[in-house]
């Protein structure tokens, strides 16, 4: 079945009893056994709750995983993920990532003994040199990163990776299953921030991961269970009810990104324009290999770093909010939000600078977005 | 103003634009930026979201602290209360601490270096003589699941100063209505907001509660970092089951009253198990520390199998995990609520196989024991 099809068709009829088109909200914490020794399967929501089951059996089957499981916050999913390390352990992680992820290895596991090496993953030799081993137990994949739409080749990594016994995780968030399954190219783990493309509407937080194998499972099971960040039931049914859509979201947001990227590279103001869908992009021929599209976000510099409040705060139909991944376009300016949390001397090195503005491109009518662009560039009289 | 009324005034329950008596859900992930150099009160809803915001105030205000943080569930609480400390650090908890606290003490921070030593903290002697140079907190539960054990909070929380350590405590049996540990010294608050407060069955989260405005701040981080936050309906729901914390609390805590008193004279019954009973070794300390007993109490019976019997013939009585709604559970601790515990530090601990769990709910008493009865 082709993959339209099972997004259109997720969570259809789960409800036996009644043939409810929709999934029921379990909005339950606890469920009575029918007797003592006797569980219907379902026994306390924190460890199995039956709406967000449907979500997590969703997810899996998209990335073509063992098991999906759904977290309270795309940080809860990358947390989860984290803790199957141990004090001593080493990690490789790509050196243009999240500022919330880049926080919580610095901030959080740092303190209990992680340690971490930032490596540029579009660069294999620069990561095969920074493998300690014995020590390194994972490389932390984000292809396209998040602002400046590196691209790593997720199979070569991977294979480097399993040549040294380590784990391939894979932040899929900004292309999702529907352009991308890093599992097929031997990842282990899949991570998503289900609050941006699966959700959709910029209505829900929410995280979500996907093992390959079921060794891996049942370790992300059992942190899931025991320190409890799940997705509670109402927004594991808007996941749901978004991810059916994702496939048409995603054809029009891409196509409204690549008109837009290319008129962007036509401005005189603007300087640079990151988006794989540009036959310039360094990497556009290895995202043109490991996934079916290019995704809606894309970065773009401008002469003057003072230009970008002009146009923050011109843009009308354009939101200026954090977040991605929406119905709506937004706005970003990574040095100020997304990545605020980078120290500013790292932040430079890995370009990140007072010049970049994101767009995660909506579905509006792409000639409304590039108006508002033109008429907060003002015709390029800033 | 009396604490009744606070539950119900505390200024998080009207909504200033449209006078709206319920706090609307704003299920939004991120918020619209009018100036580039002034970032809005709320940016992104895992950093800050105006239902969670009105719950966590709300929380903040019936425990008497400085903040409310609210999470996706108890153990979210727990695991973001005690990922403020670091490799090297060491804990102090209840031997008889709930079985999910205890799996991620000794499954998970062990796995990042905090060790932990579990004792008797009824006897404030042994919370004494476990301290050491890299200890760092003491963890309370009182009382106790499922043996309604009771410590003593102040003066735990008096050997805590005296060494410089911080104090957590899980105050979900009691809930800020009938016990508010932060008044006693202590300074985290963490709770199931999924039993009492939250009070109906339907809904996980969990709640931190700080006392200084600098533990506010490493929990926020936490919660920020780790993120997980509880999601907006989920707020919405805990926040309207506090409005009824008050009445609930009470006619469930008559009712476990009336129920303890019942059990107490059955031959079939060896032991009961609830503060509010004179007998119980806790009873003064916990007359001093909180104003009531609550509504959940243990007790043995007699075999195993008369166990079995009555957890296979109740019908008002569910038989499920948790406790704390209006509905009234049975559990087997030794299978559900403590099953991550070894058999044999199980038995040692007390939490036998002829132990069953009451949390009673609001259903009338004399049909309740009836249930029973059969």
């Amino acid at each position: 079945m082709k993959i339209e099809t099972r997004l259109a068709q997720a969570g259809l009829c789960t409800d036996q009893a009644t043939g409810a088109i929709s999934t029921p909200i379990y909005q339950t914490t606890t469920f009575r056994h029918p007797a003592v020794g006797v569980s219907t399967g379902y026994d306390y929501s924190r460890t199995g709750n039956p709406t967000r089951q449907v979500l997590e059996a969703t997810v899996a089957d998209l990335e073509q995983g063992d098991r999906g499981f759904a977290f309270a916050s795309g940080m809860a999913a990358i947390t989860a993920v984290l803790m199957m390390f141990s004090s001593g352990d080493h990690l490789l992680v790509s050196d243009d990532l999240y500022g919330g992820t880049y926080r919580v290895l610095e901030r959080n596991f740092r303190q209990f003994g992680l340690s971490v090496d930032y490596v540029d993953t579009s660069d294999l030799t620069a990561v095969a040199g920074k493998i300690r081993l014995g020590e390194t137990k994972a490389i932390l994949v984000e292809t396209p990163t998040n602002p400046l739409m590196k691209i790593t080749d997720l199979a070569a990594i991977a294979a480097l990776a399993k040549q040294h016994g380590i784990l391939t995780i894979v932040d899929n968030t900004f292309m999702t299953p529907y352009l991308q399954r890093p599992l097929e190219l031997g990842a282990d783990i899949v991570l998503h921030s289900g609050s941006k493309y699966l959700g959709g509407h910029n209505d829900v937080i929410s995280g979500l991961v996907v093992t390959a194998a079921k060794e891996l499972s049942e370790r992300i099971g059992f942190i899931a269970n025991s320190t409890g960040a799940i997705l509670g039931p109402q927004d594991s049914w808007l996941m749901l009810r978004g991810i059916k859509t994702l496939a048409l979201r995603l054809e029009k947001q891409q196509q409204n990104a690549q008109f837009i990227a290319e008129w962007l590279t036509r401005q005189r103001i603007v300087t640079k324009v990151h988006y794989p869908g540009l036959p310039d992009h360094p990497n556009h021929a290895v995202q043109a290999r490991q996934s079916s599209g290019f995704g809606a976000m894309l970065s773009f510099r401008v002469a003057d770093p003072d230009w970008v409040a002009k146009i923050i705060n011109r843009v009308k139909i354009i939101t200026y909010a954090e977040s991605l991944g929406g119905v709506e376009t937004l706005i970003t300016y990574p040095i100020k939000q997304t990545h605020g949390d980078i120290p500013a001397e790292v932040r430079e090195q890995i370009g990140v600078t007072a010049d970049l503005i994101r767009l995660s491109v909506g579905i509006e009518d792409v000639n409304d977005l590039i108006a508002d662009l033109e008429q907060a560039m003002a015709g390029g009289e800033l | 103003m009396k604490y009744g009324t606070l539950i119900l005034h505390n200024g998080n329950e009207i909504e200033p634009h449209t006078g709206a008596l319920s706090i609307p859900i704003y299920q939004a992930s991120t918020f619209h930026q009018h100036d580039i150099d002034h970032p809005g009160k709320y940016e992104y809803s895992r950093s800050g979201n105006p239902t969670r915001e009105a719950l966590e105030r709300t929380l903040a205000a019936l425990e008497n602290g400085t903040r409310g943080f609210a999470f996706a569930s108890g153990m979210a609480a727990t695991s973001s209360a005690l990922a403020i400390l670091k490799q090297g650090d060491h804990v102090i908890a209840p031997e008889d601490l709930y079985g999910g606290s205890y799996r991620i003490l000794t499954r998970f921070f062990t796995e990042f270096g905090i060790e932990t030593t579990f004792v008797d903290m009824t006897q404030l002697d042994n919370v004494r003589e476990a301290i050491r140079s890299n200890t760092k907190a003491i963890f309370l539960e009182t009382p106790s699941n499922p043996l309604l054990k009771i410590t003593d909070i102040a003066g735990v929380v008096a050997i805590a100063k005296e060494h410089n350590l911080i104090t957590m405590i899980d105050n979900t049996f009691m809930s800020p209505y009938y016990q508010r540990p932060l008044d006693l010294g202590v300074d985290i608050v963490i709770h199931s907001a999924t039993k009492f407060l939250g009070g109906h069955s339907d809904v996980i989260g969990g709640a931190v509660i700080t006392k200084s405005e600098a533990l506010a701040a490493k929990i926020y981080f936490v919660q920020n970092g780790f993120g997980a936050v509880l999601g907006p309906q989920d707020c919405w729901l805990v926040h309207r089951g506090i409005k009824t914390l008050r009445a609930r609390m009470e006619f469930q805590q008559q009712a476990a009253l009336k129920i303890a008193a019942w059990l107490k004279e059955q031959s079939w019954v060896t032991d009961v198990y609830y503060p509010g009973l004179p007998e119980h070794p806790g009873y003064e300390v916990q007359q001093r520390q909180a104003s009531g007993f609550g509504a959940v109490l243990s007790f043995k019976t007699d075999t195993v199998e008369r166990a079995l019997q009555i957890m296979k013939r109740v019908q008002l009585w569910s038989v499920a995990v948790s406790l704390g709604g209006v509905e009234s559970i049975l559990s087997y601790p030794a299978k559900m609520s403590h099953a991550s515990i070894p058999k044999p530090e199980r038995e040692r601990l007390g939490i036998t196989d002829n132990l069953i769990r009451l949390s009673v709910g609001l259903e009338e008493p004399d049909d309740l024991i009836d249930d029973l009865k059969r």
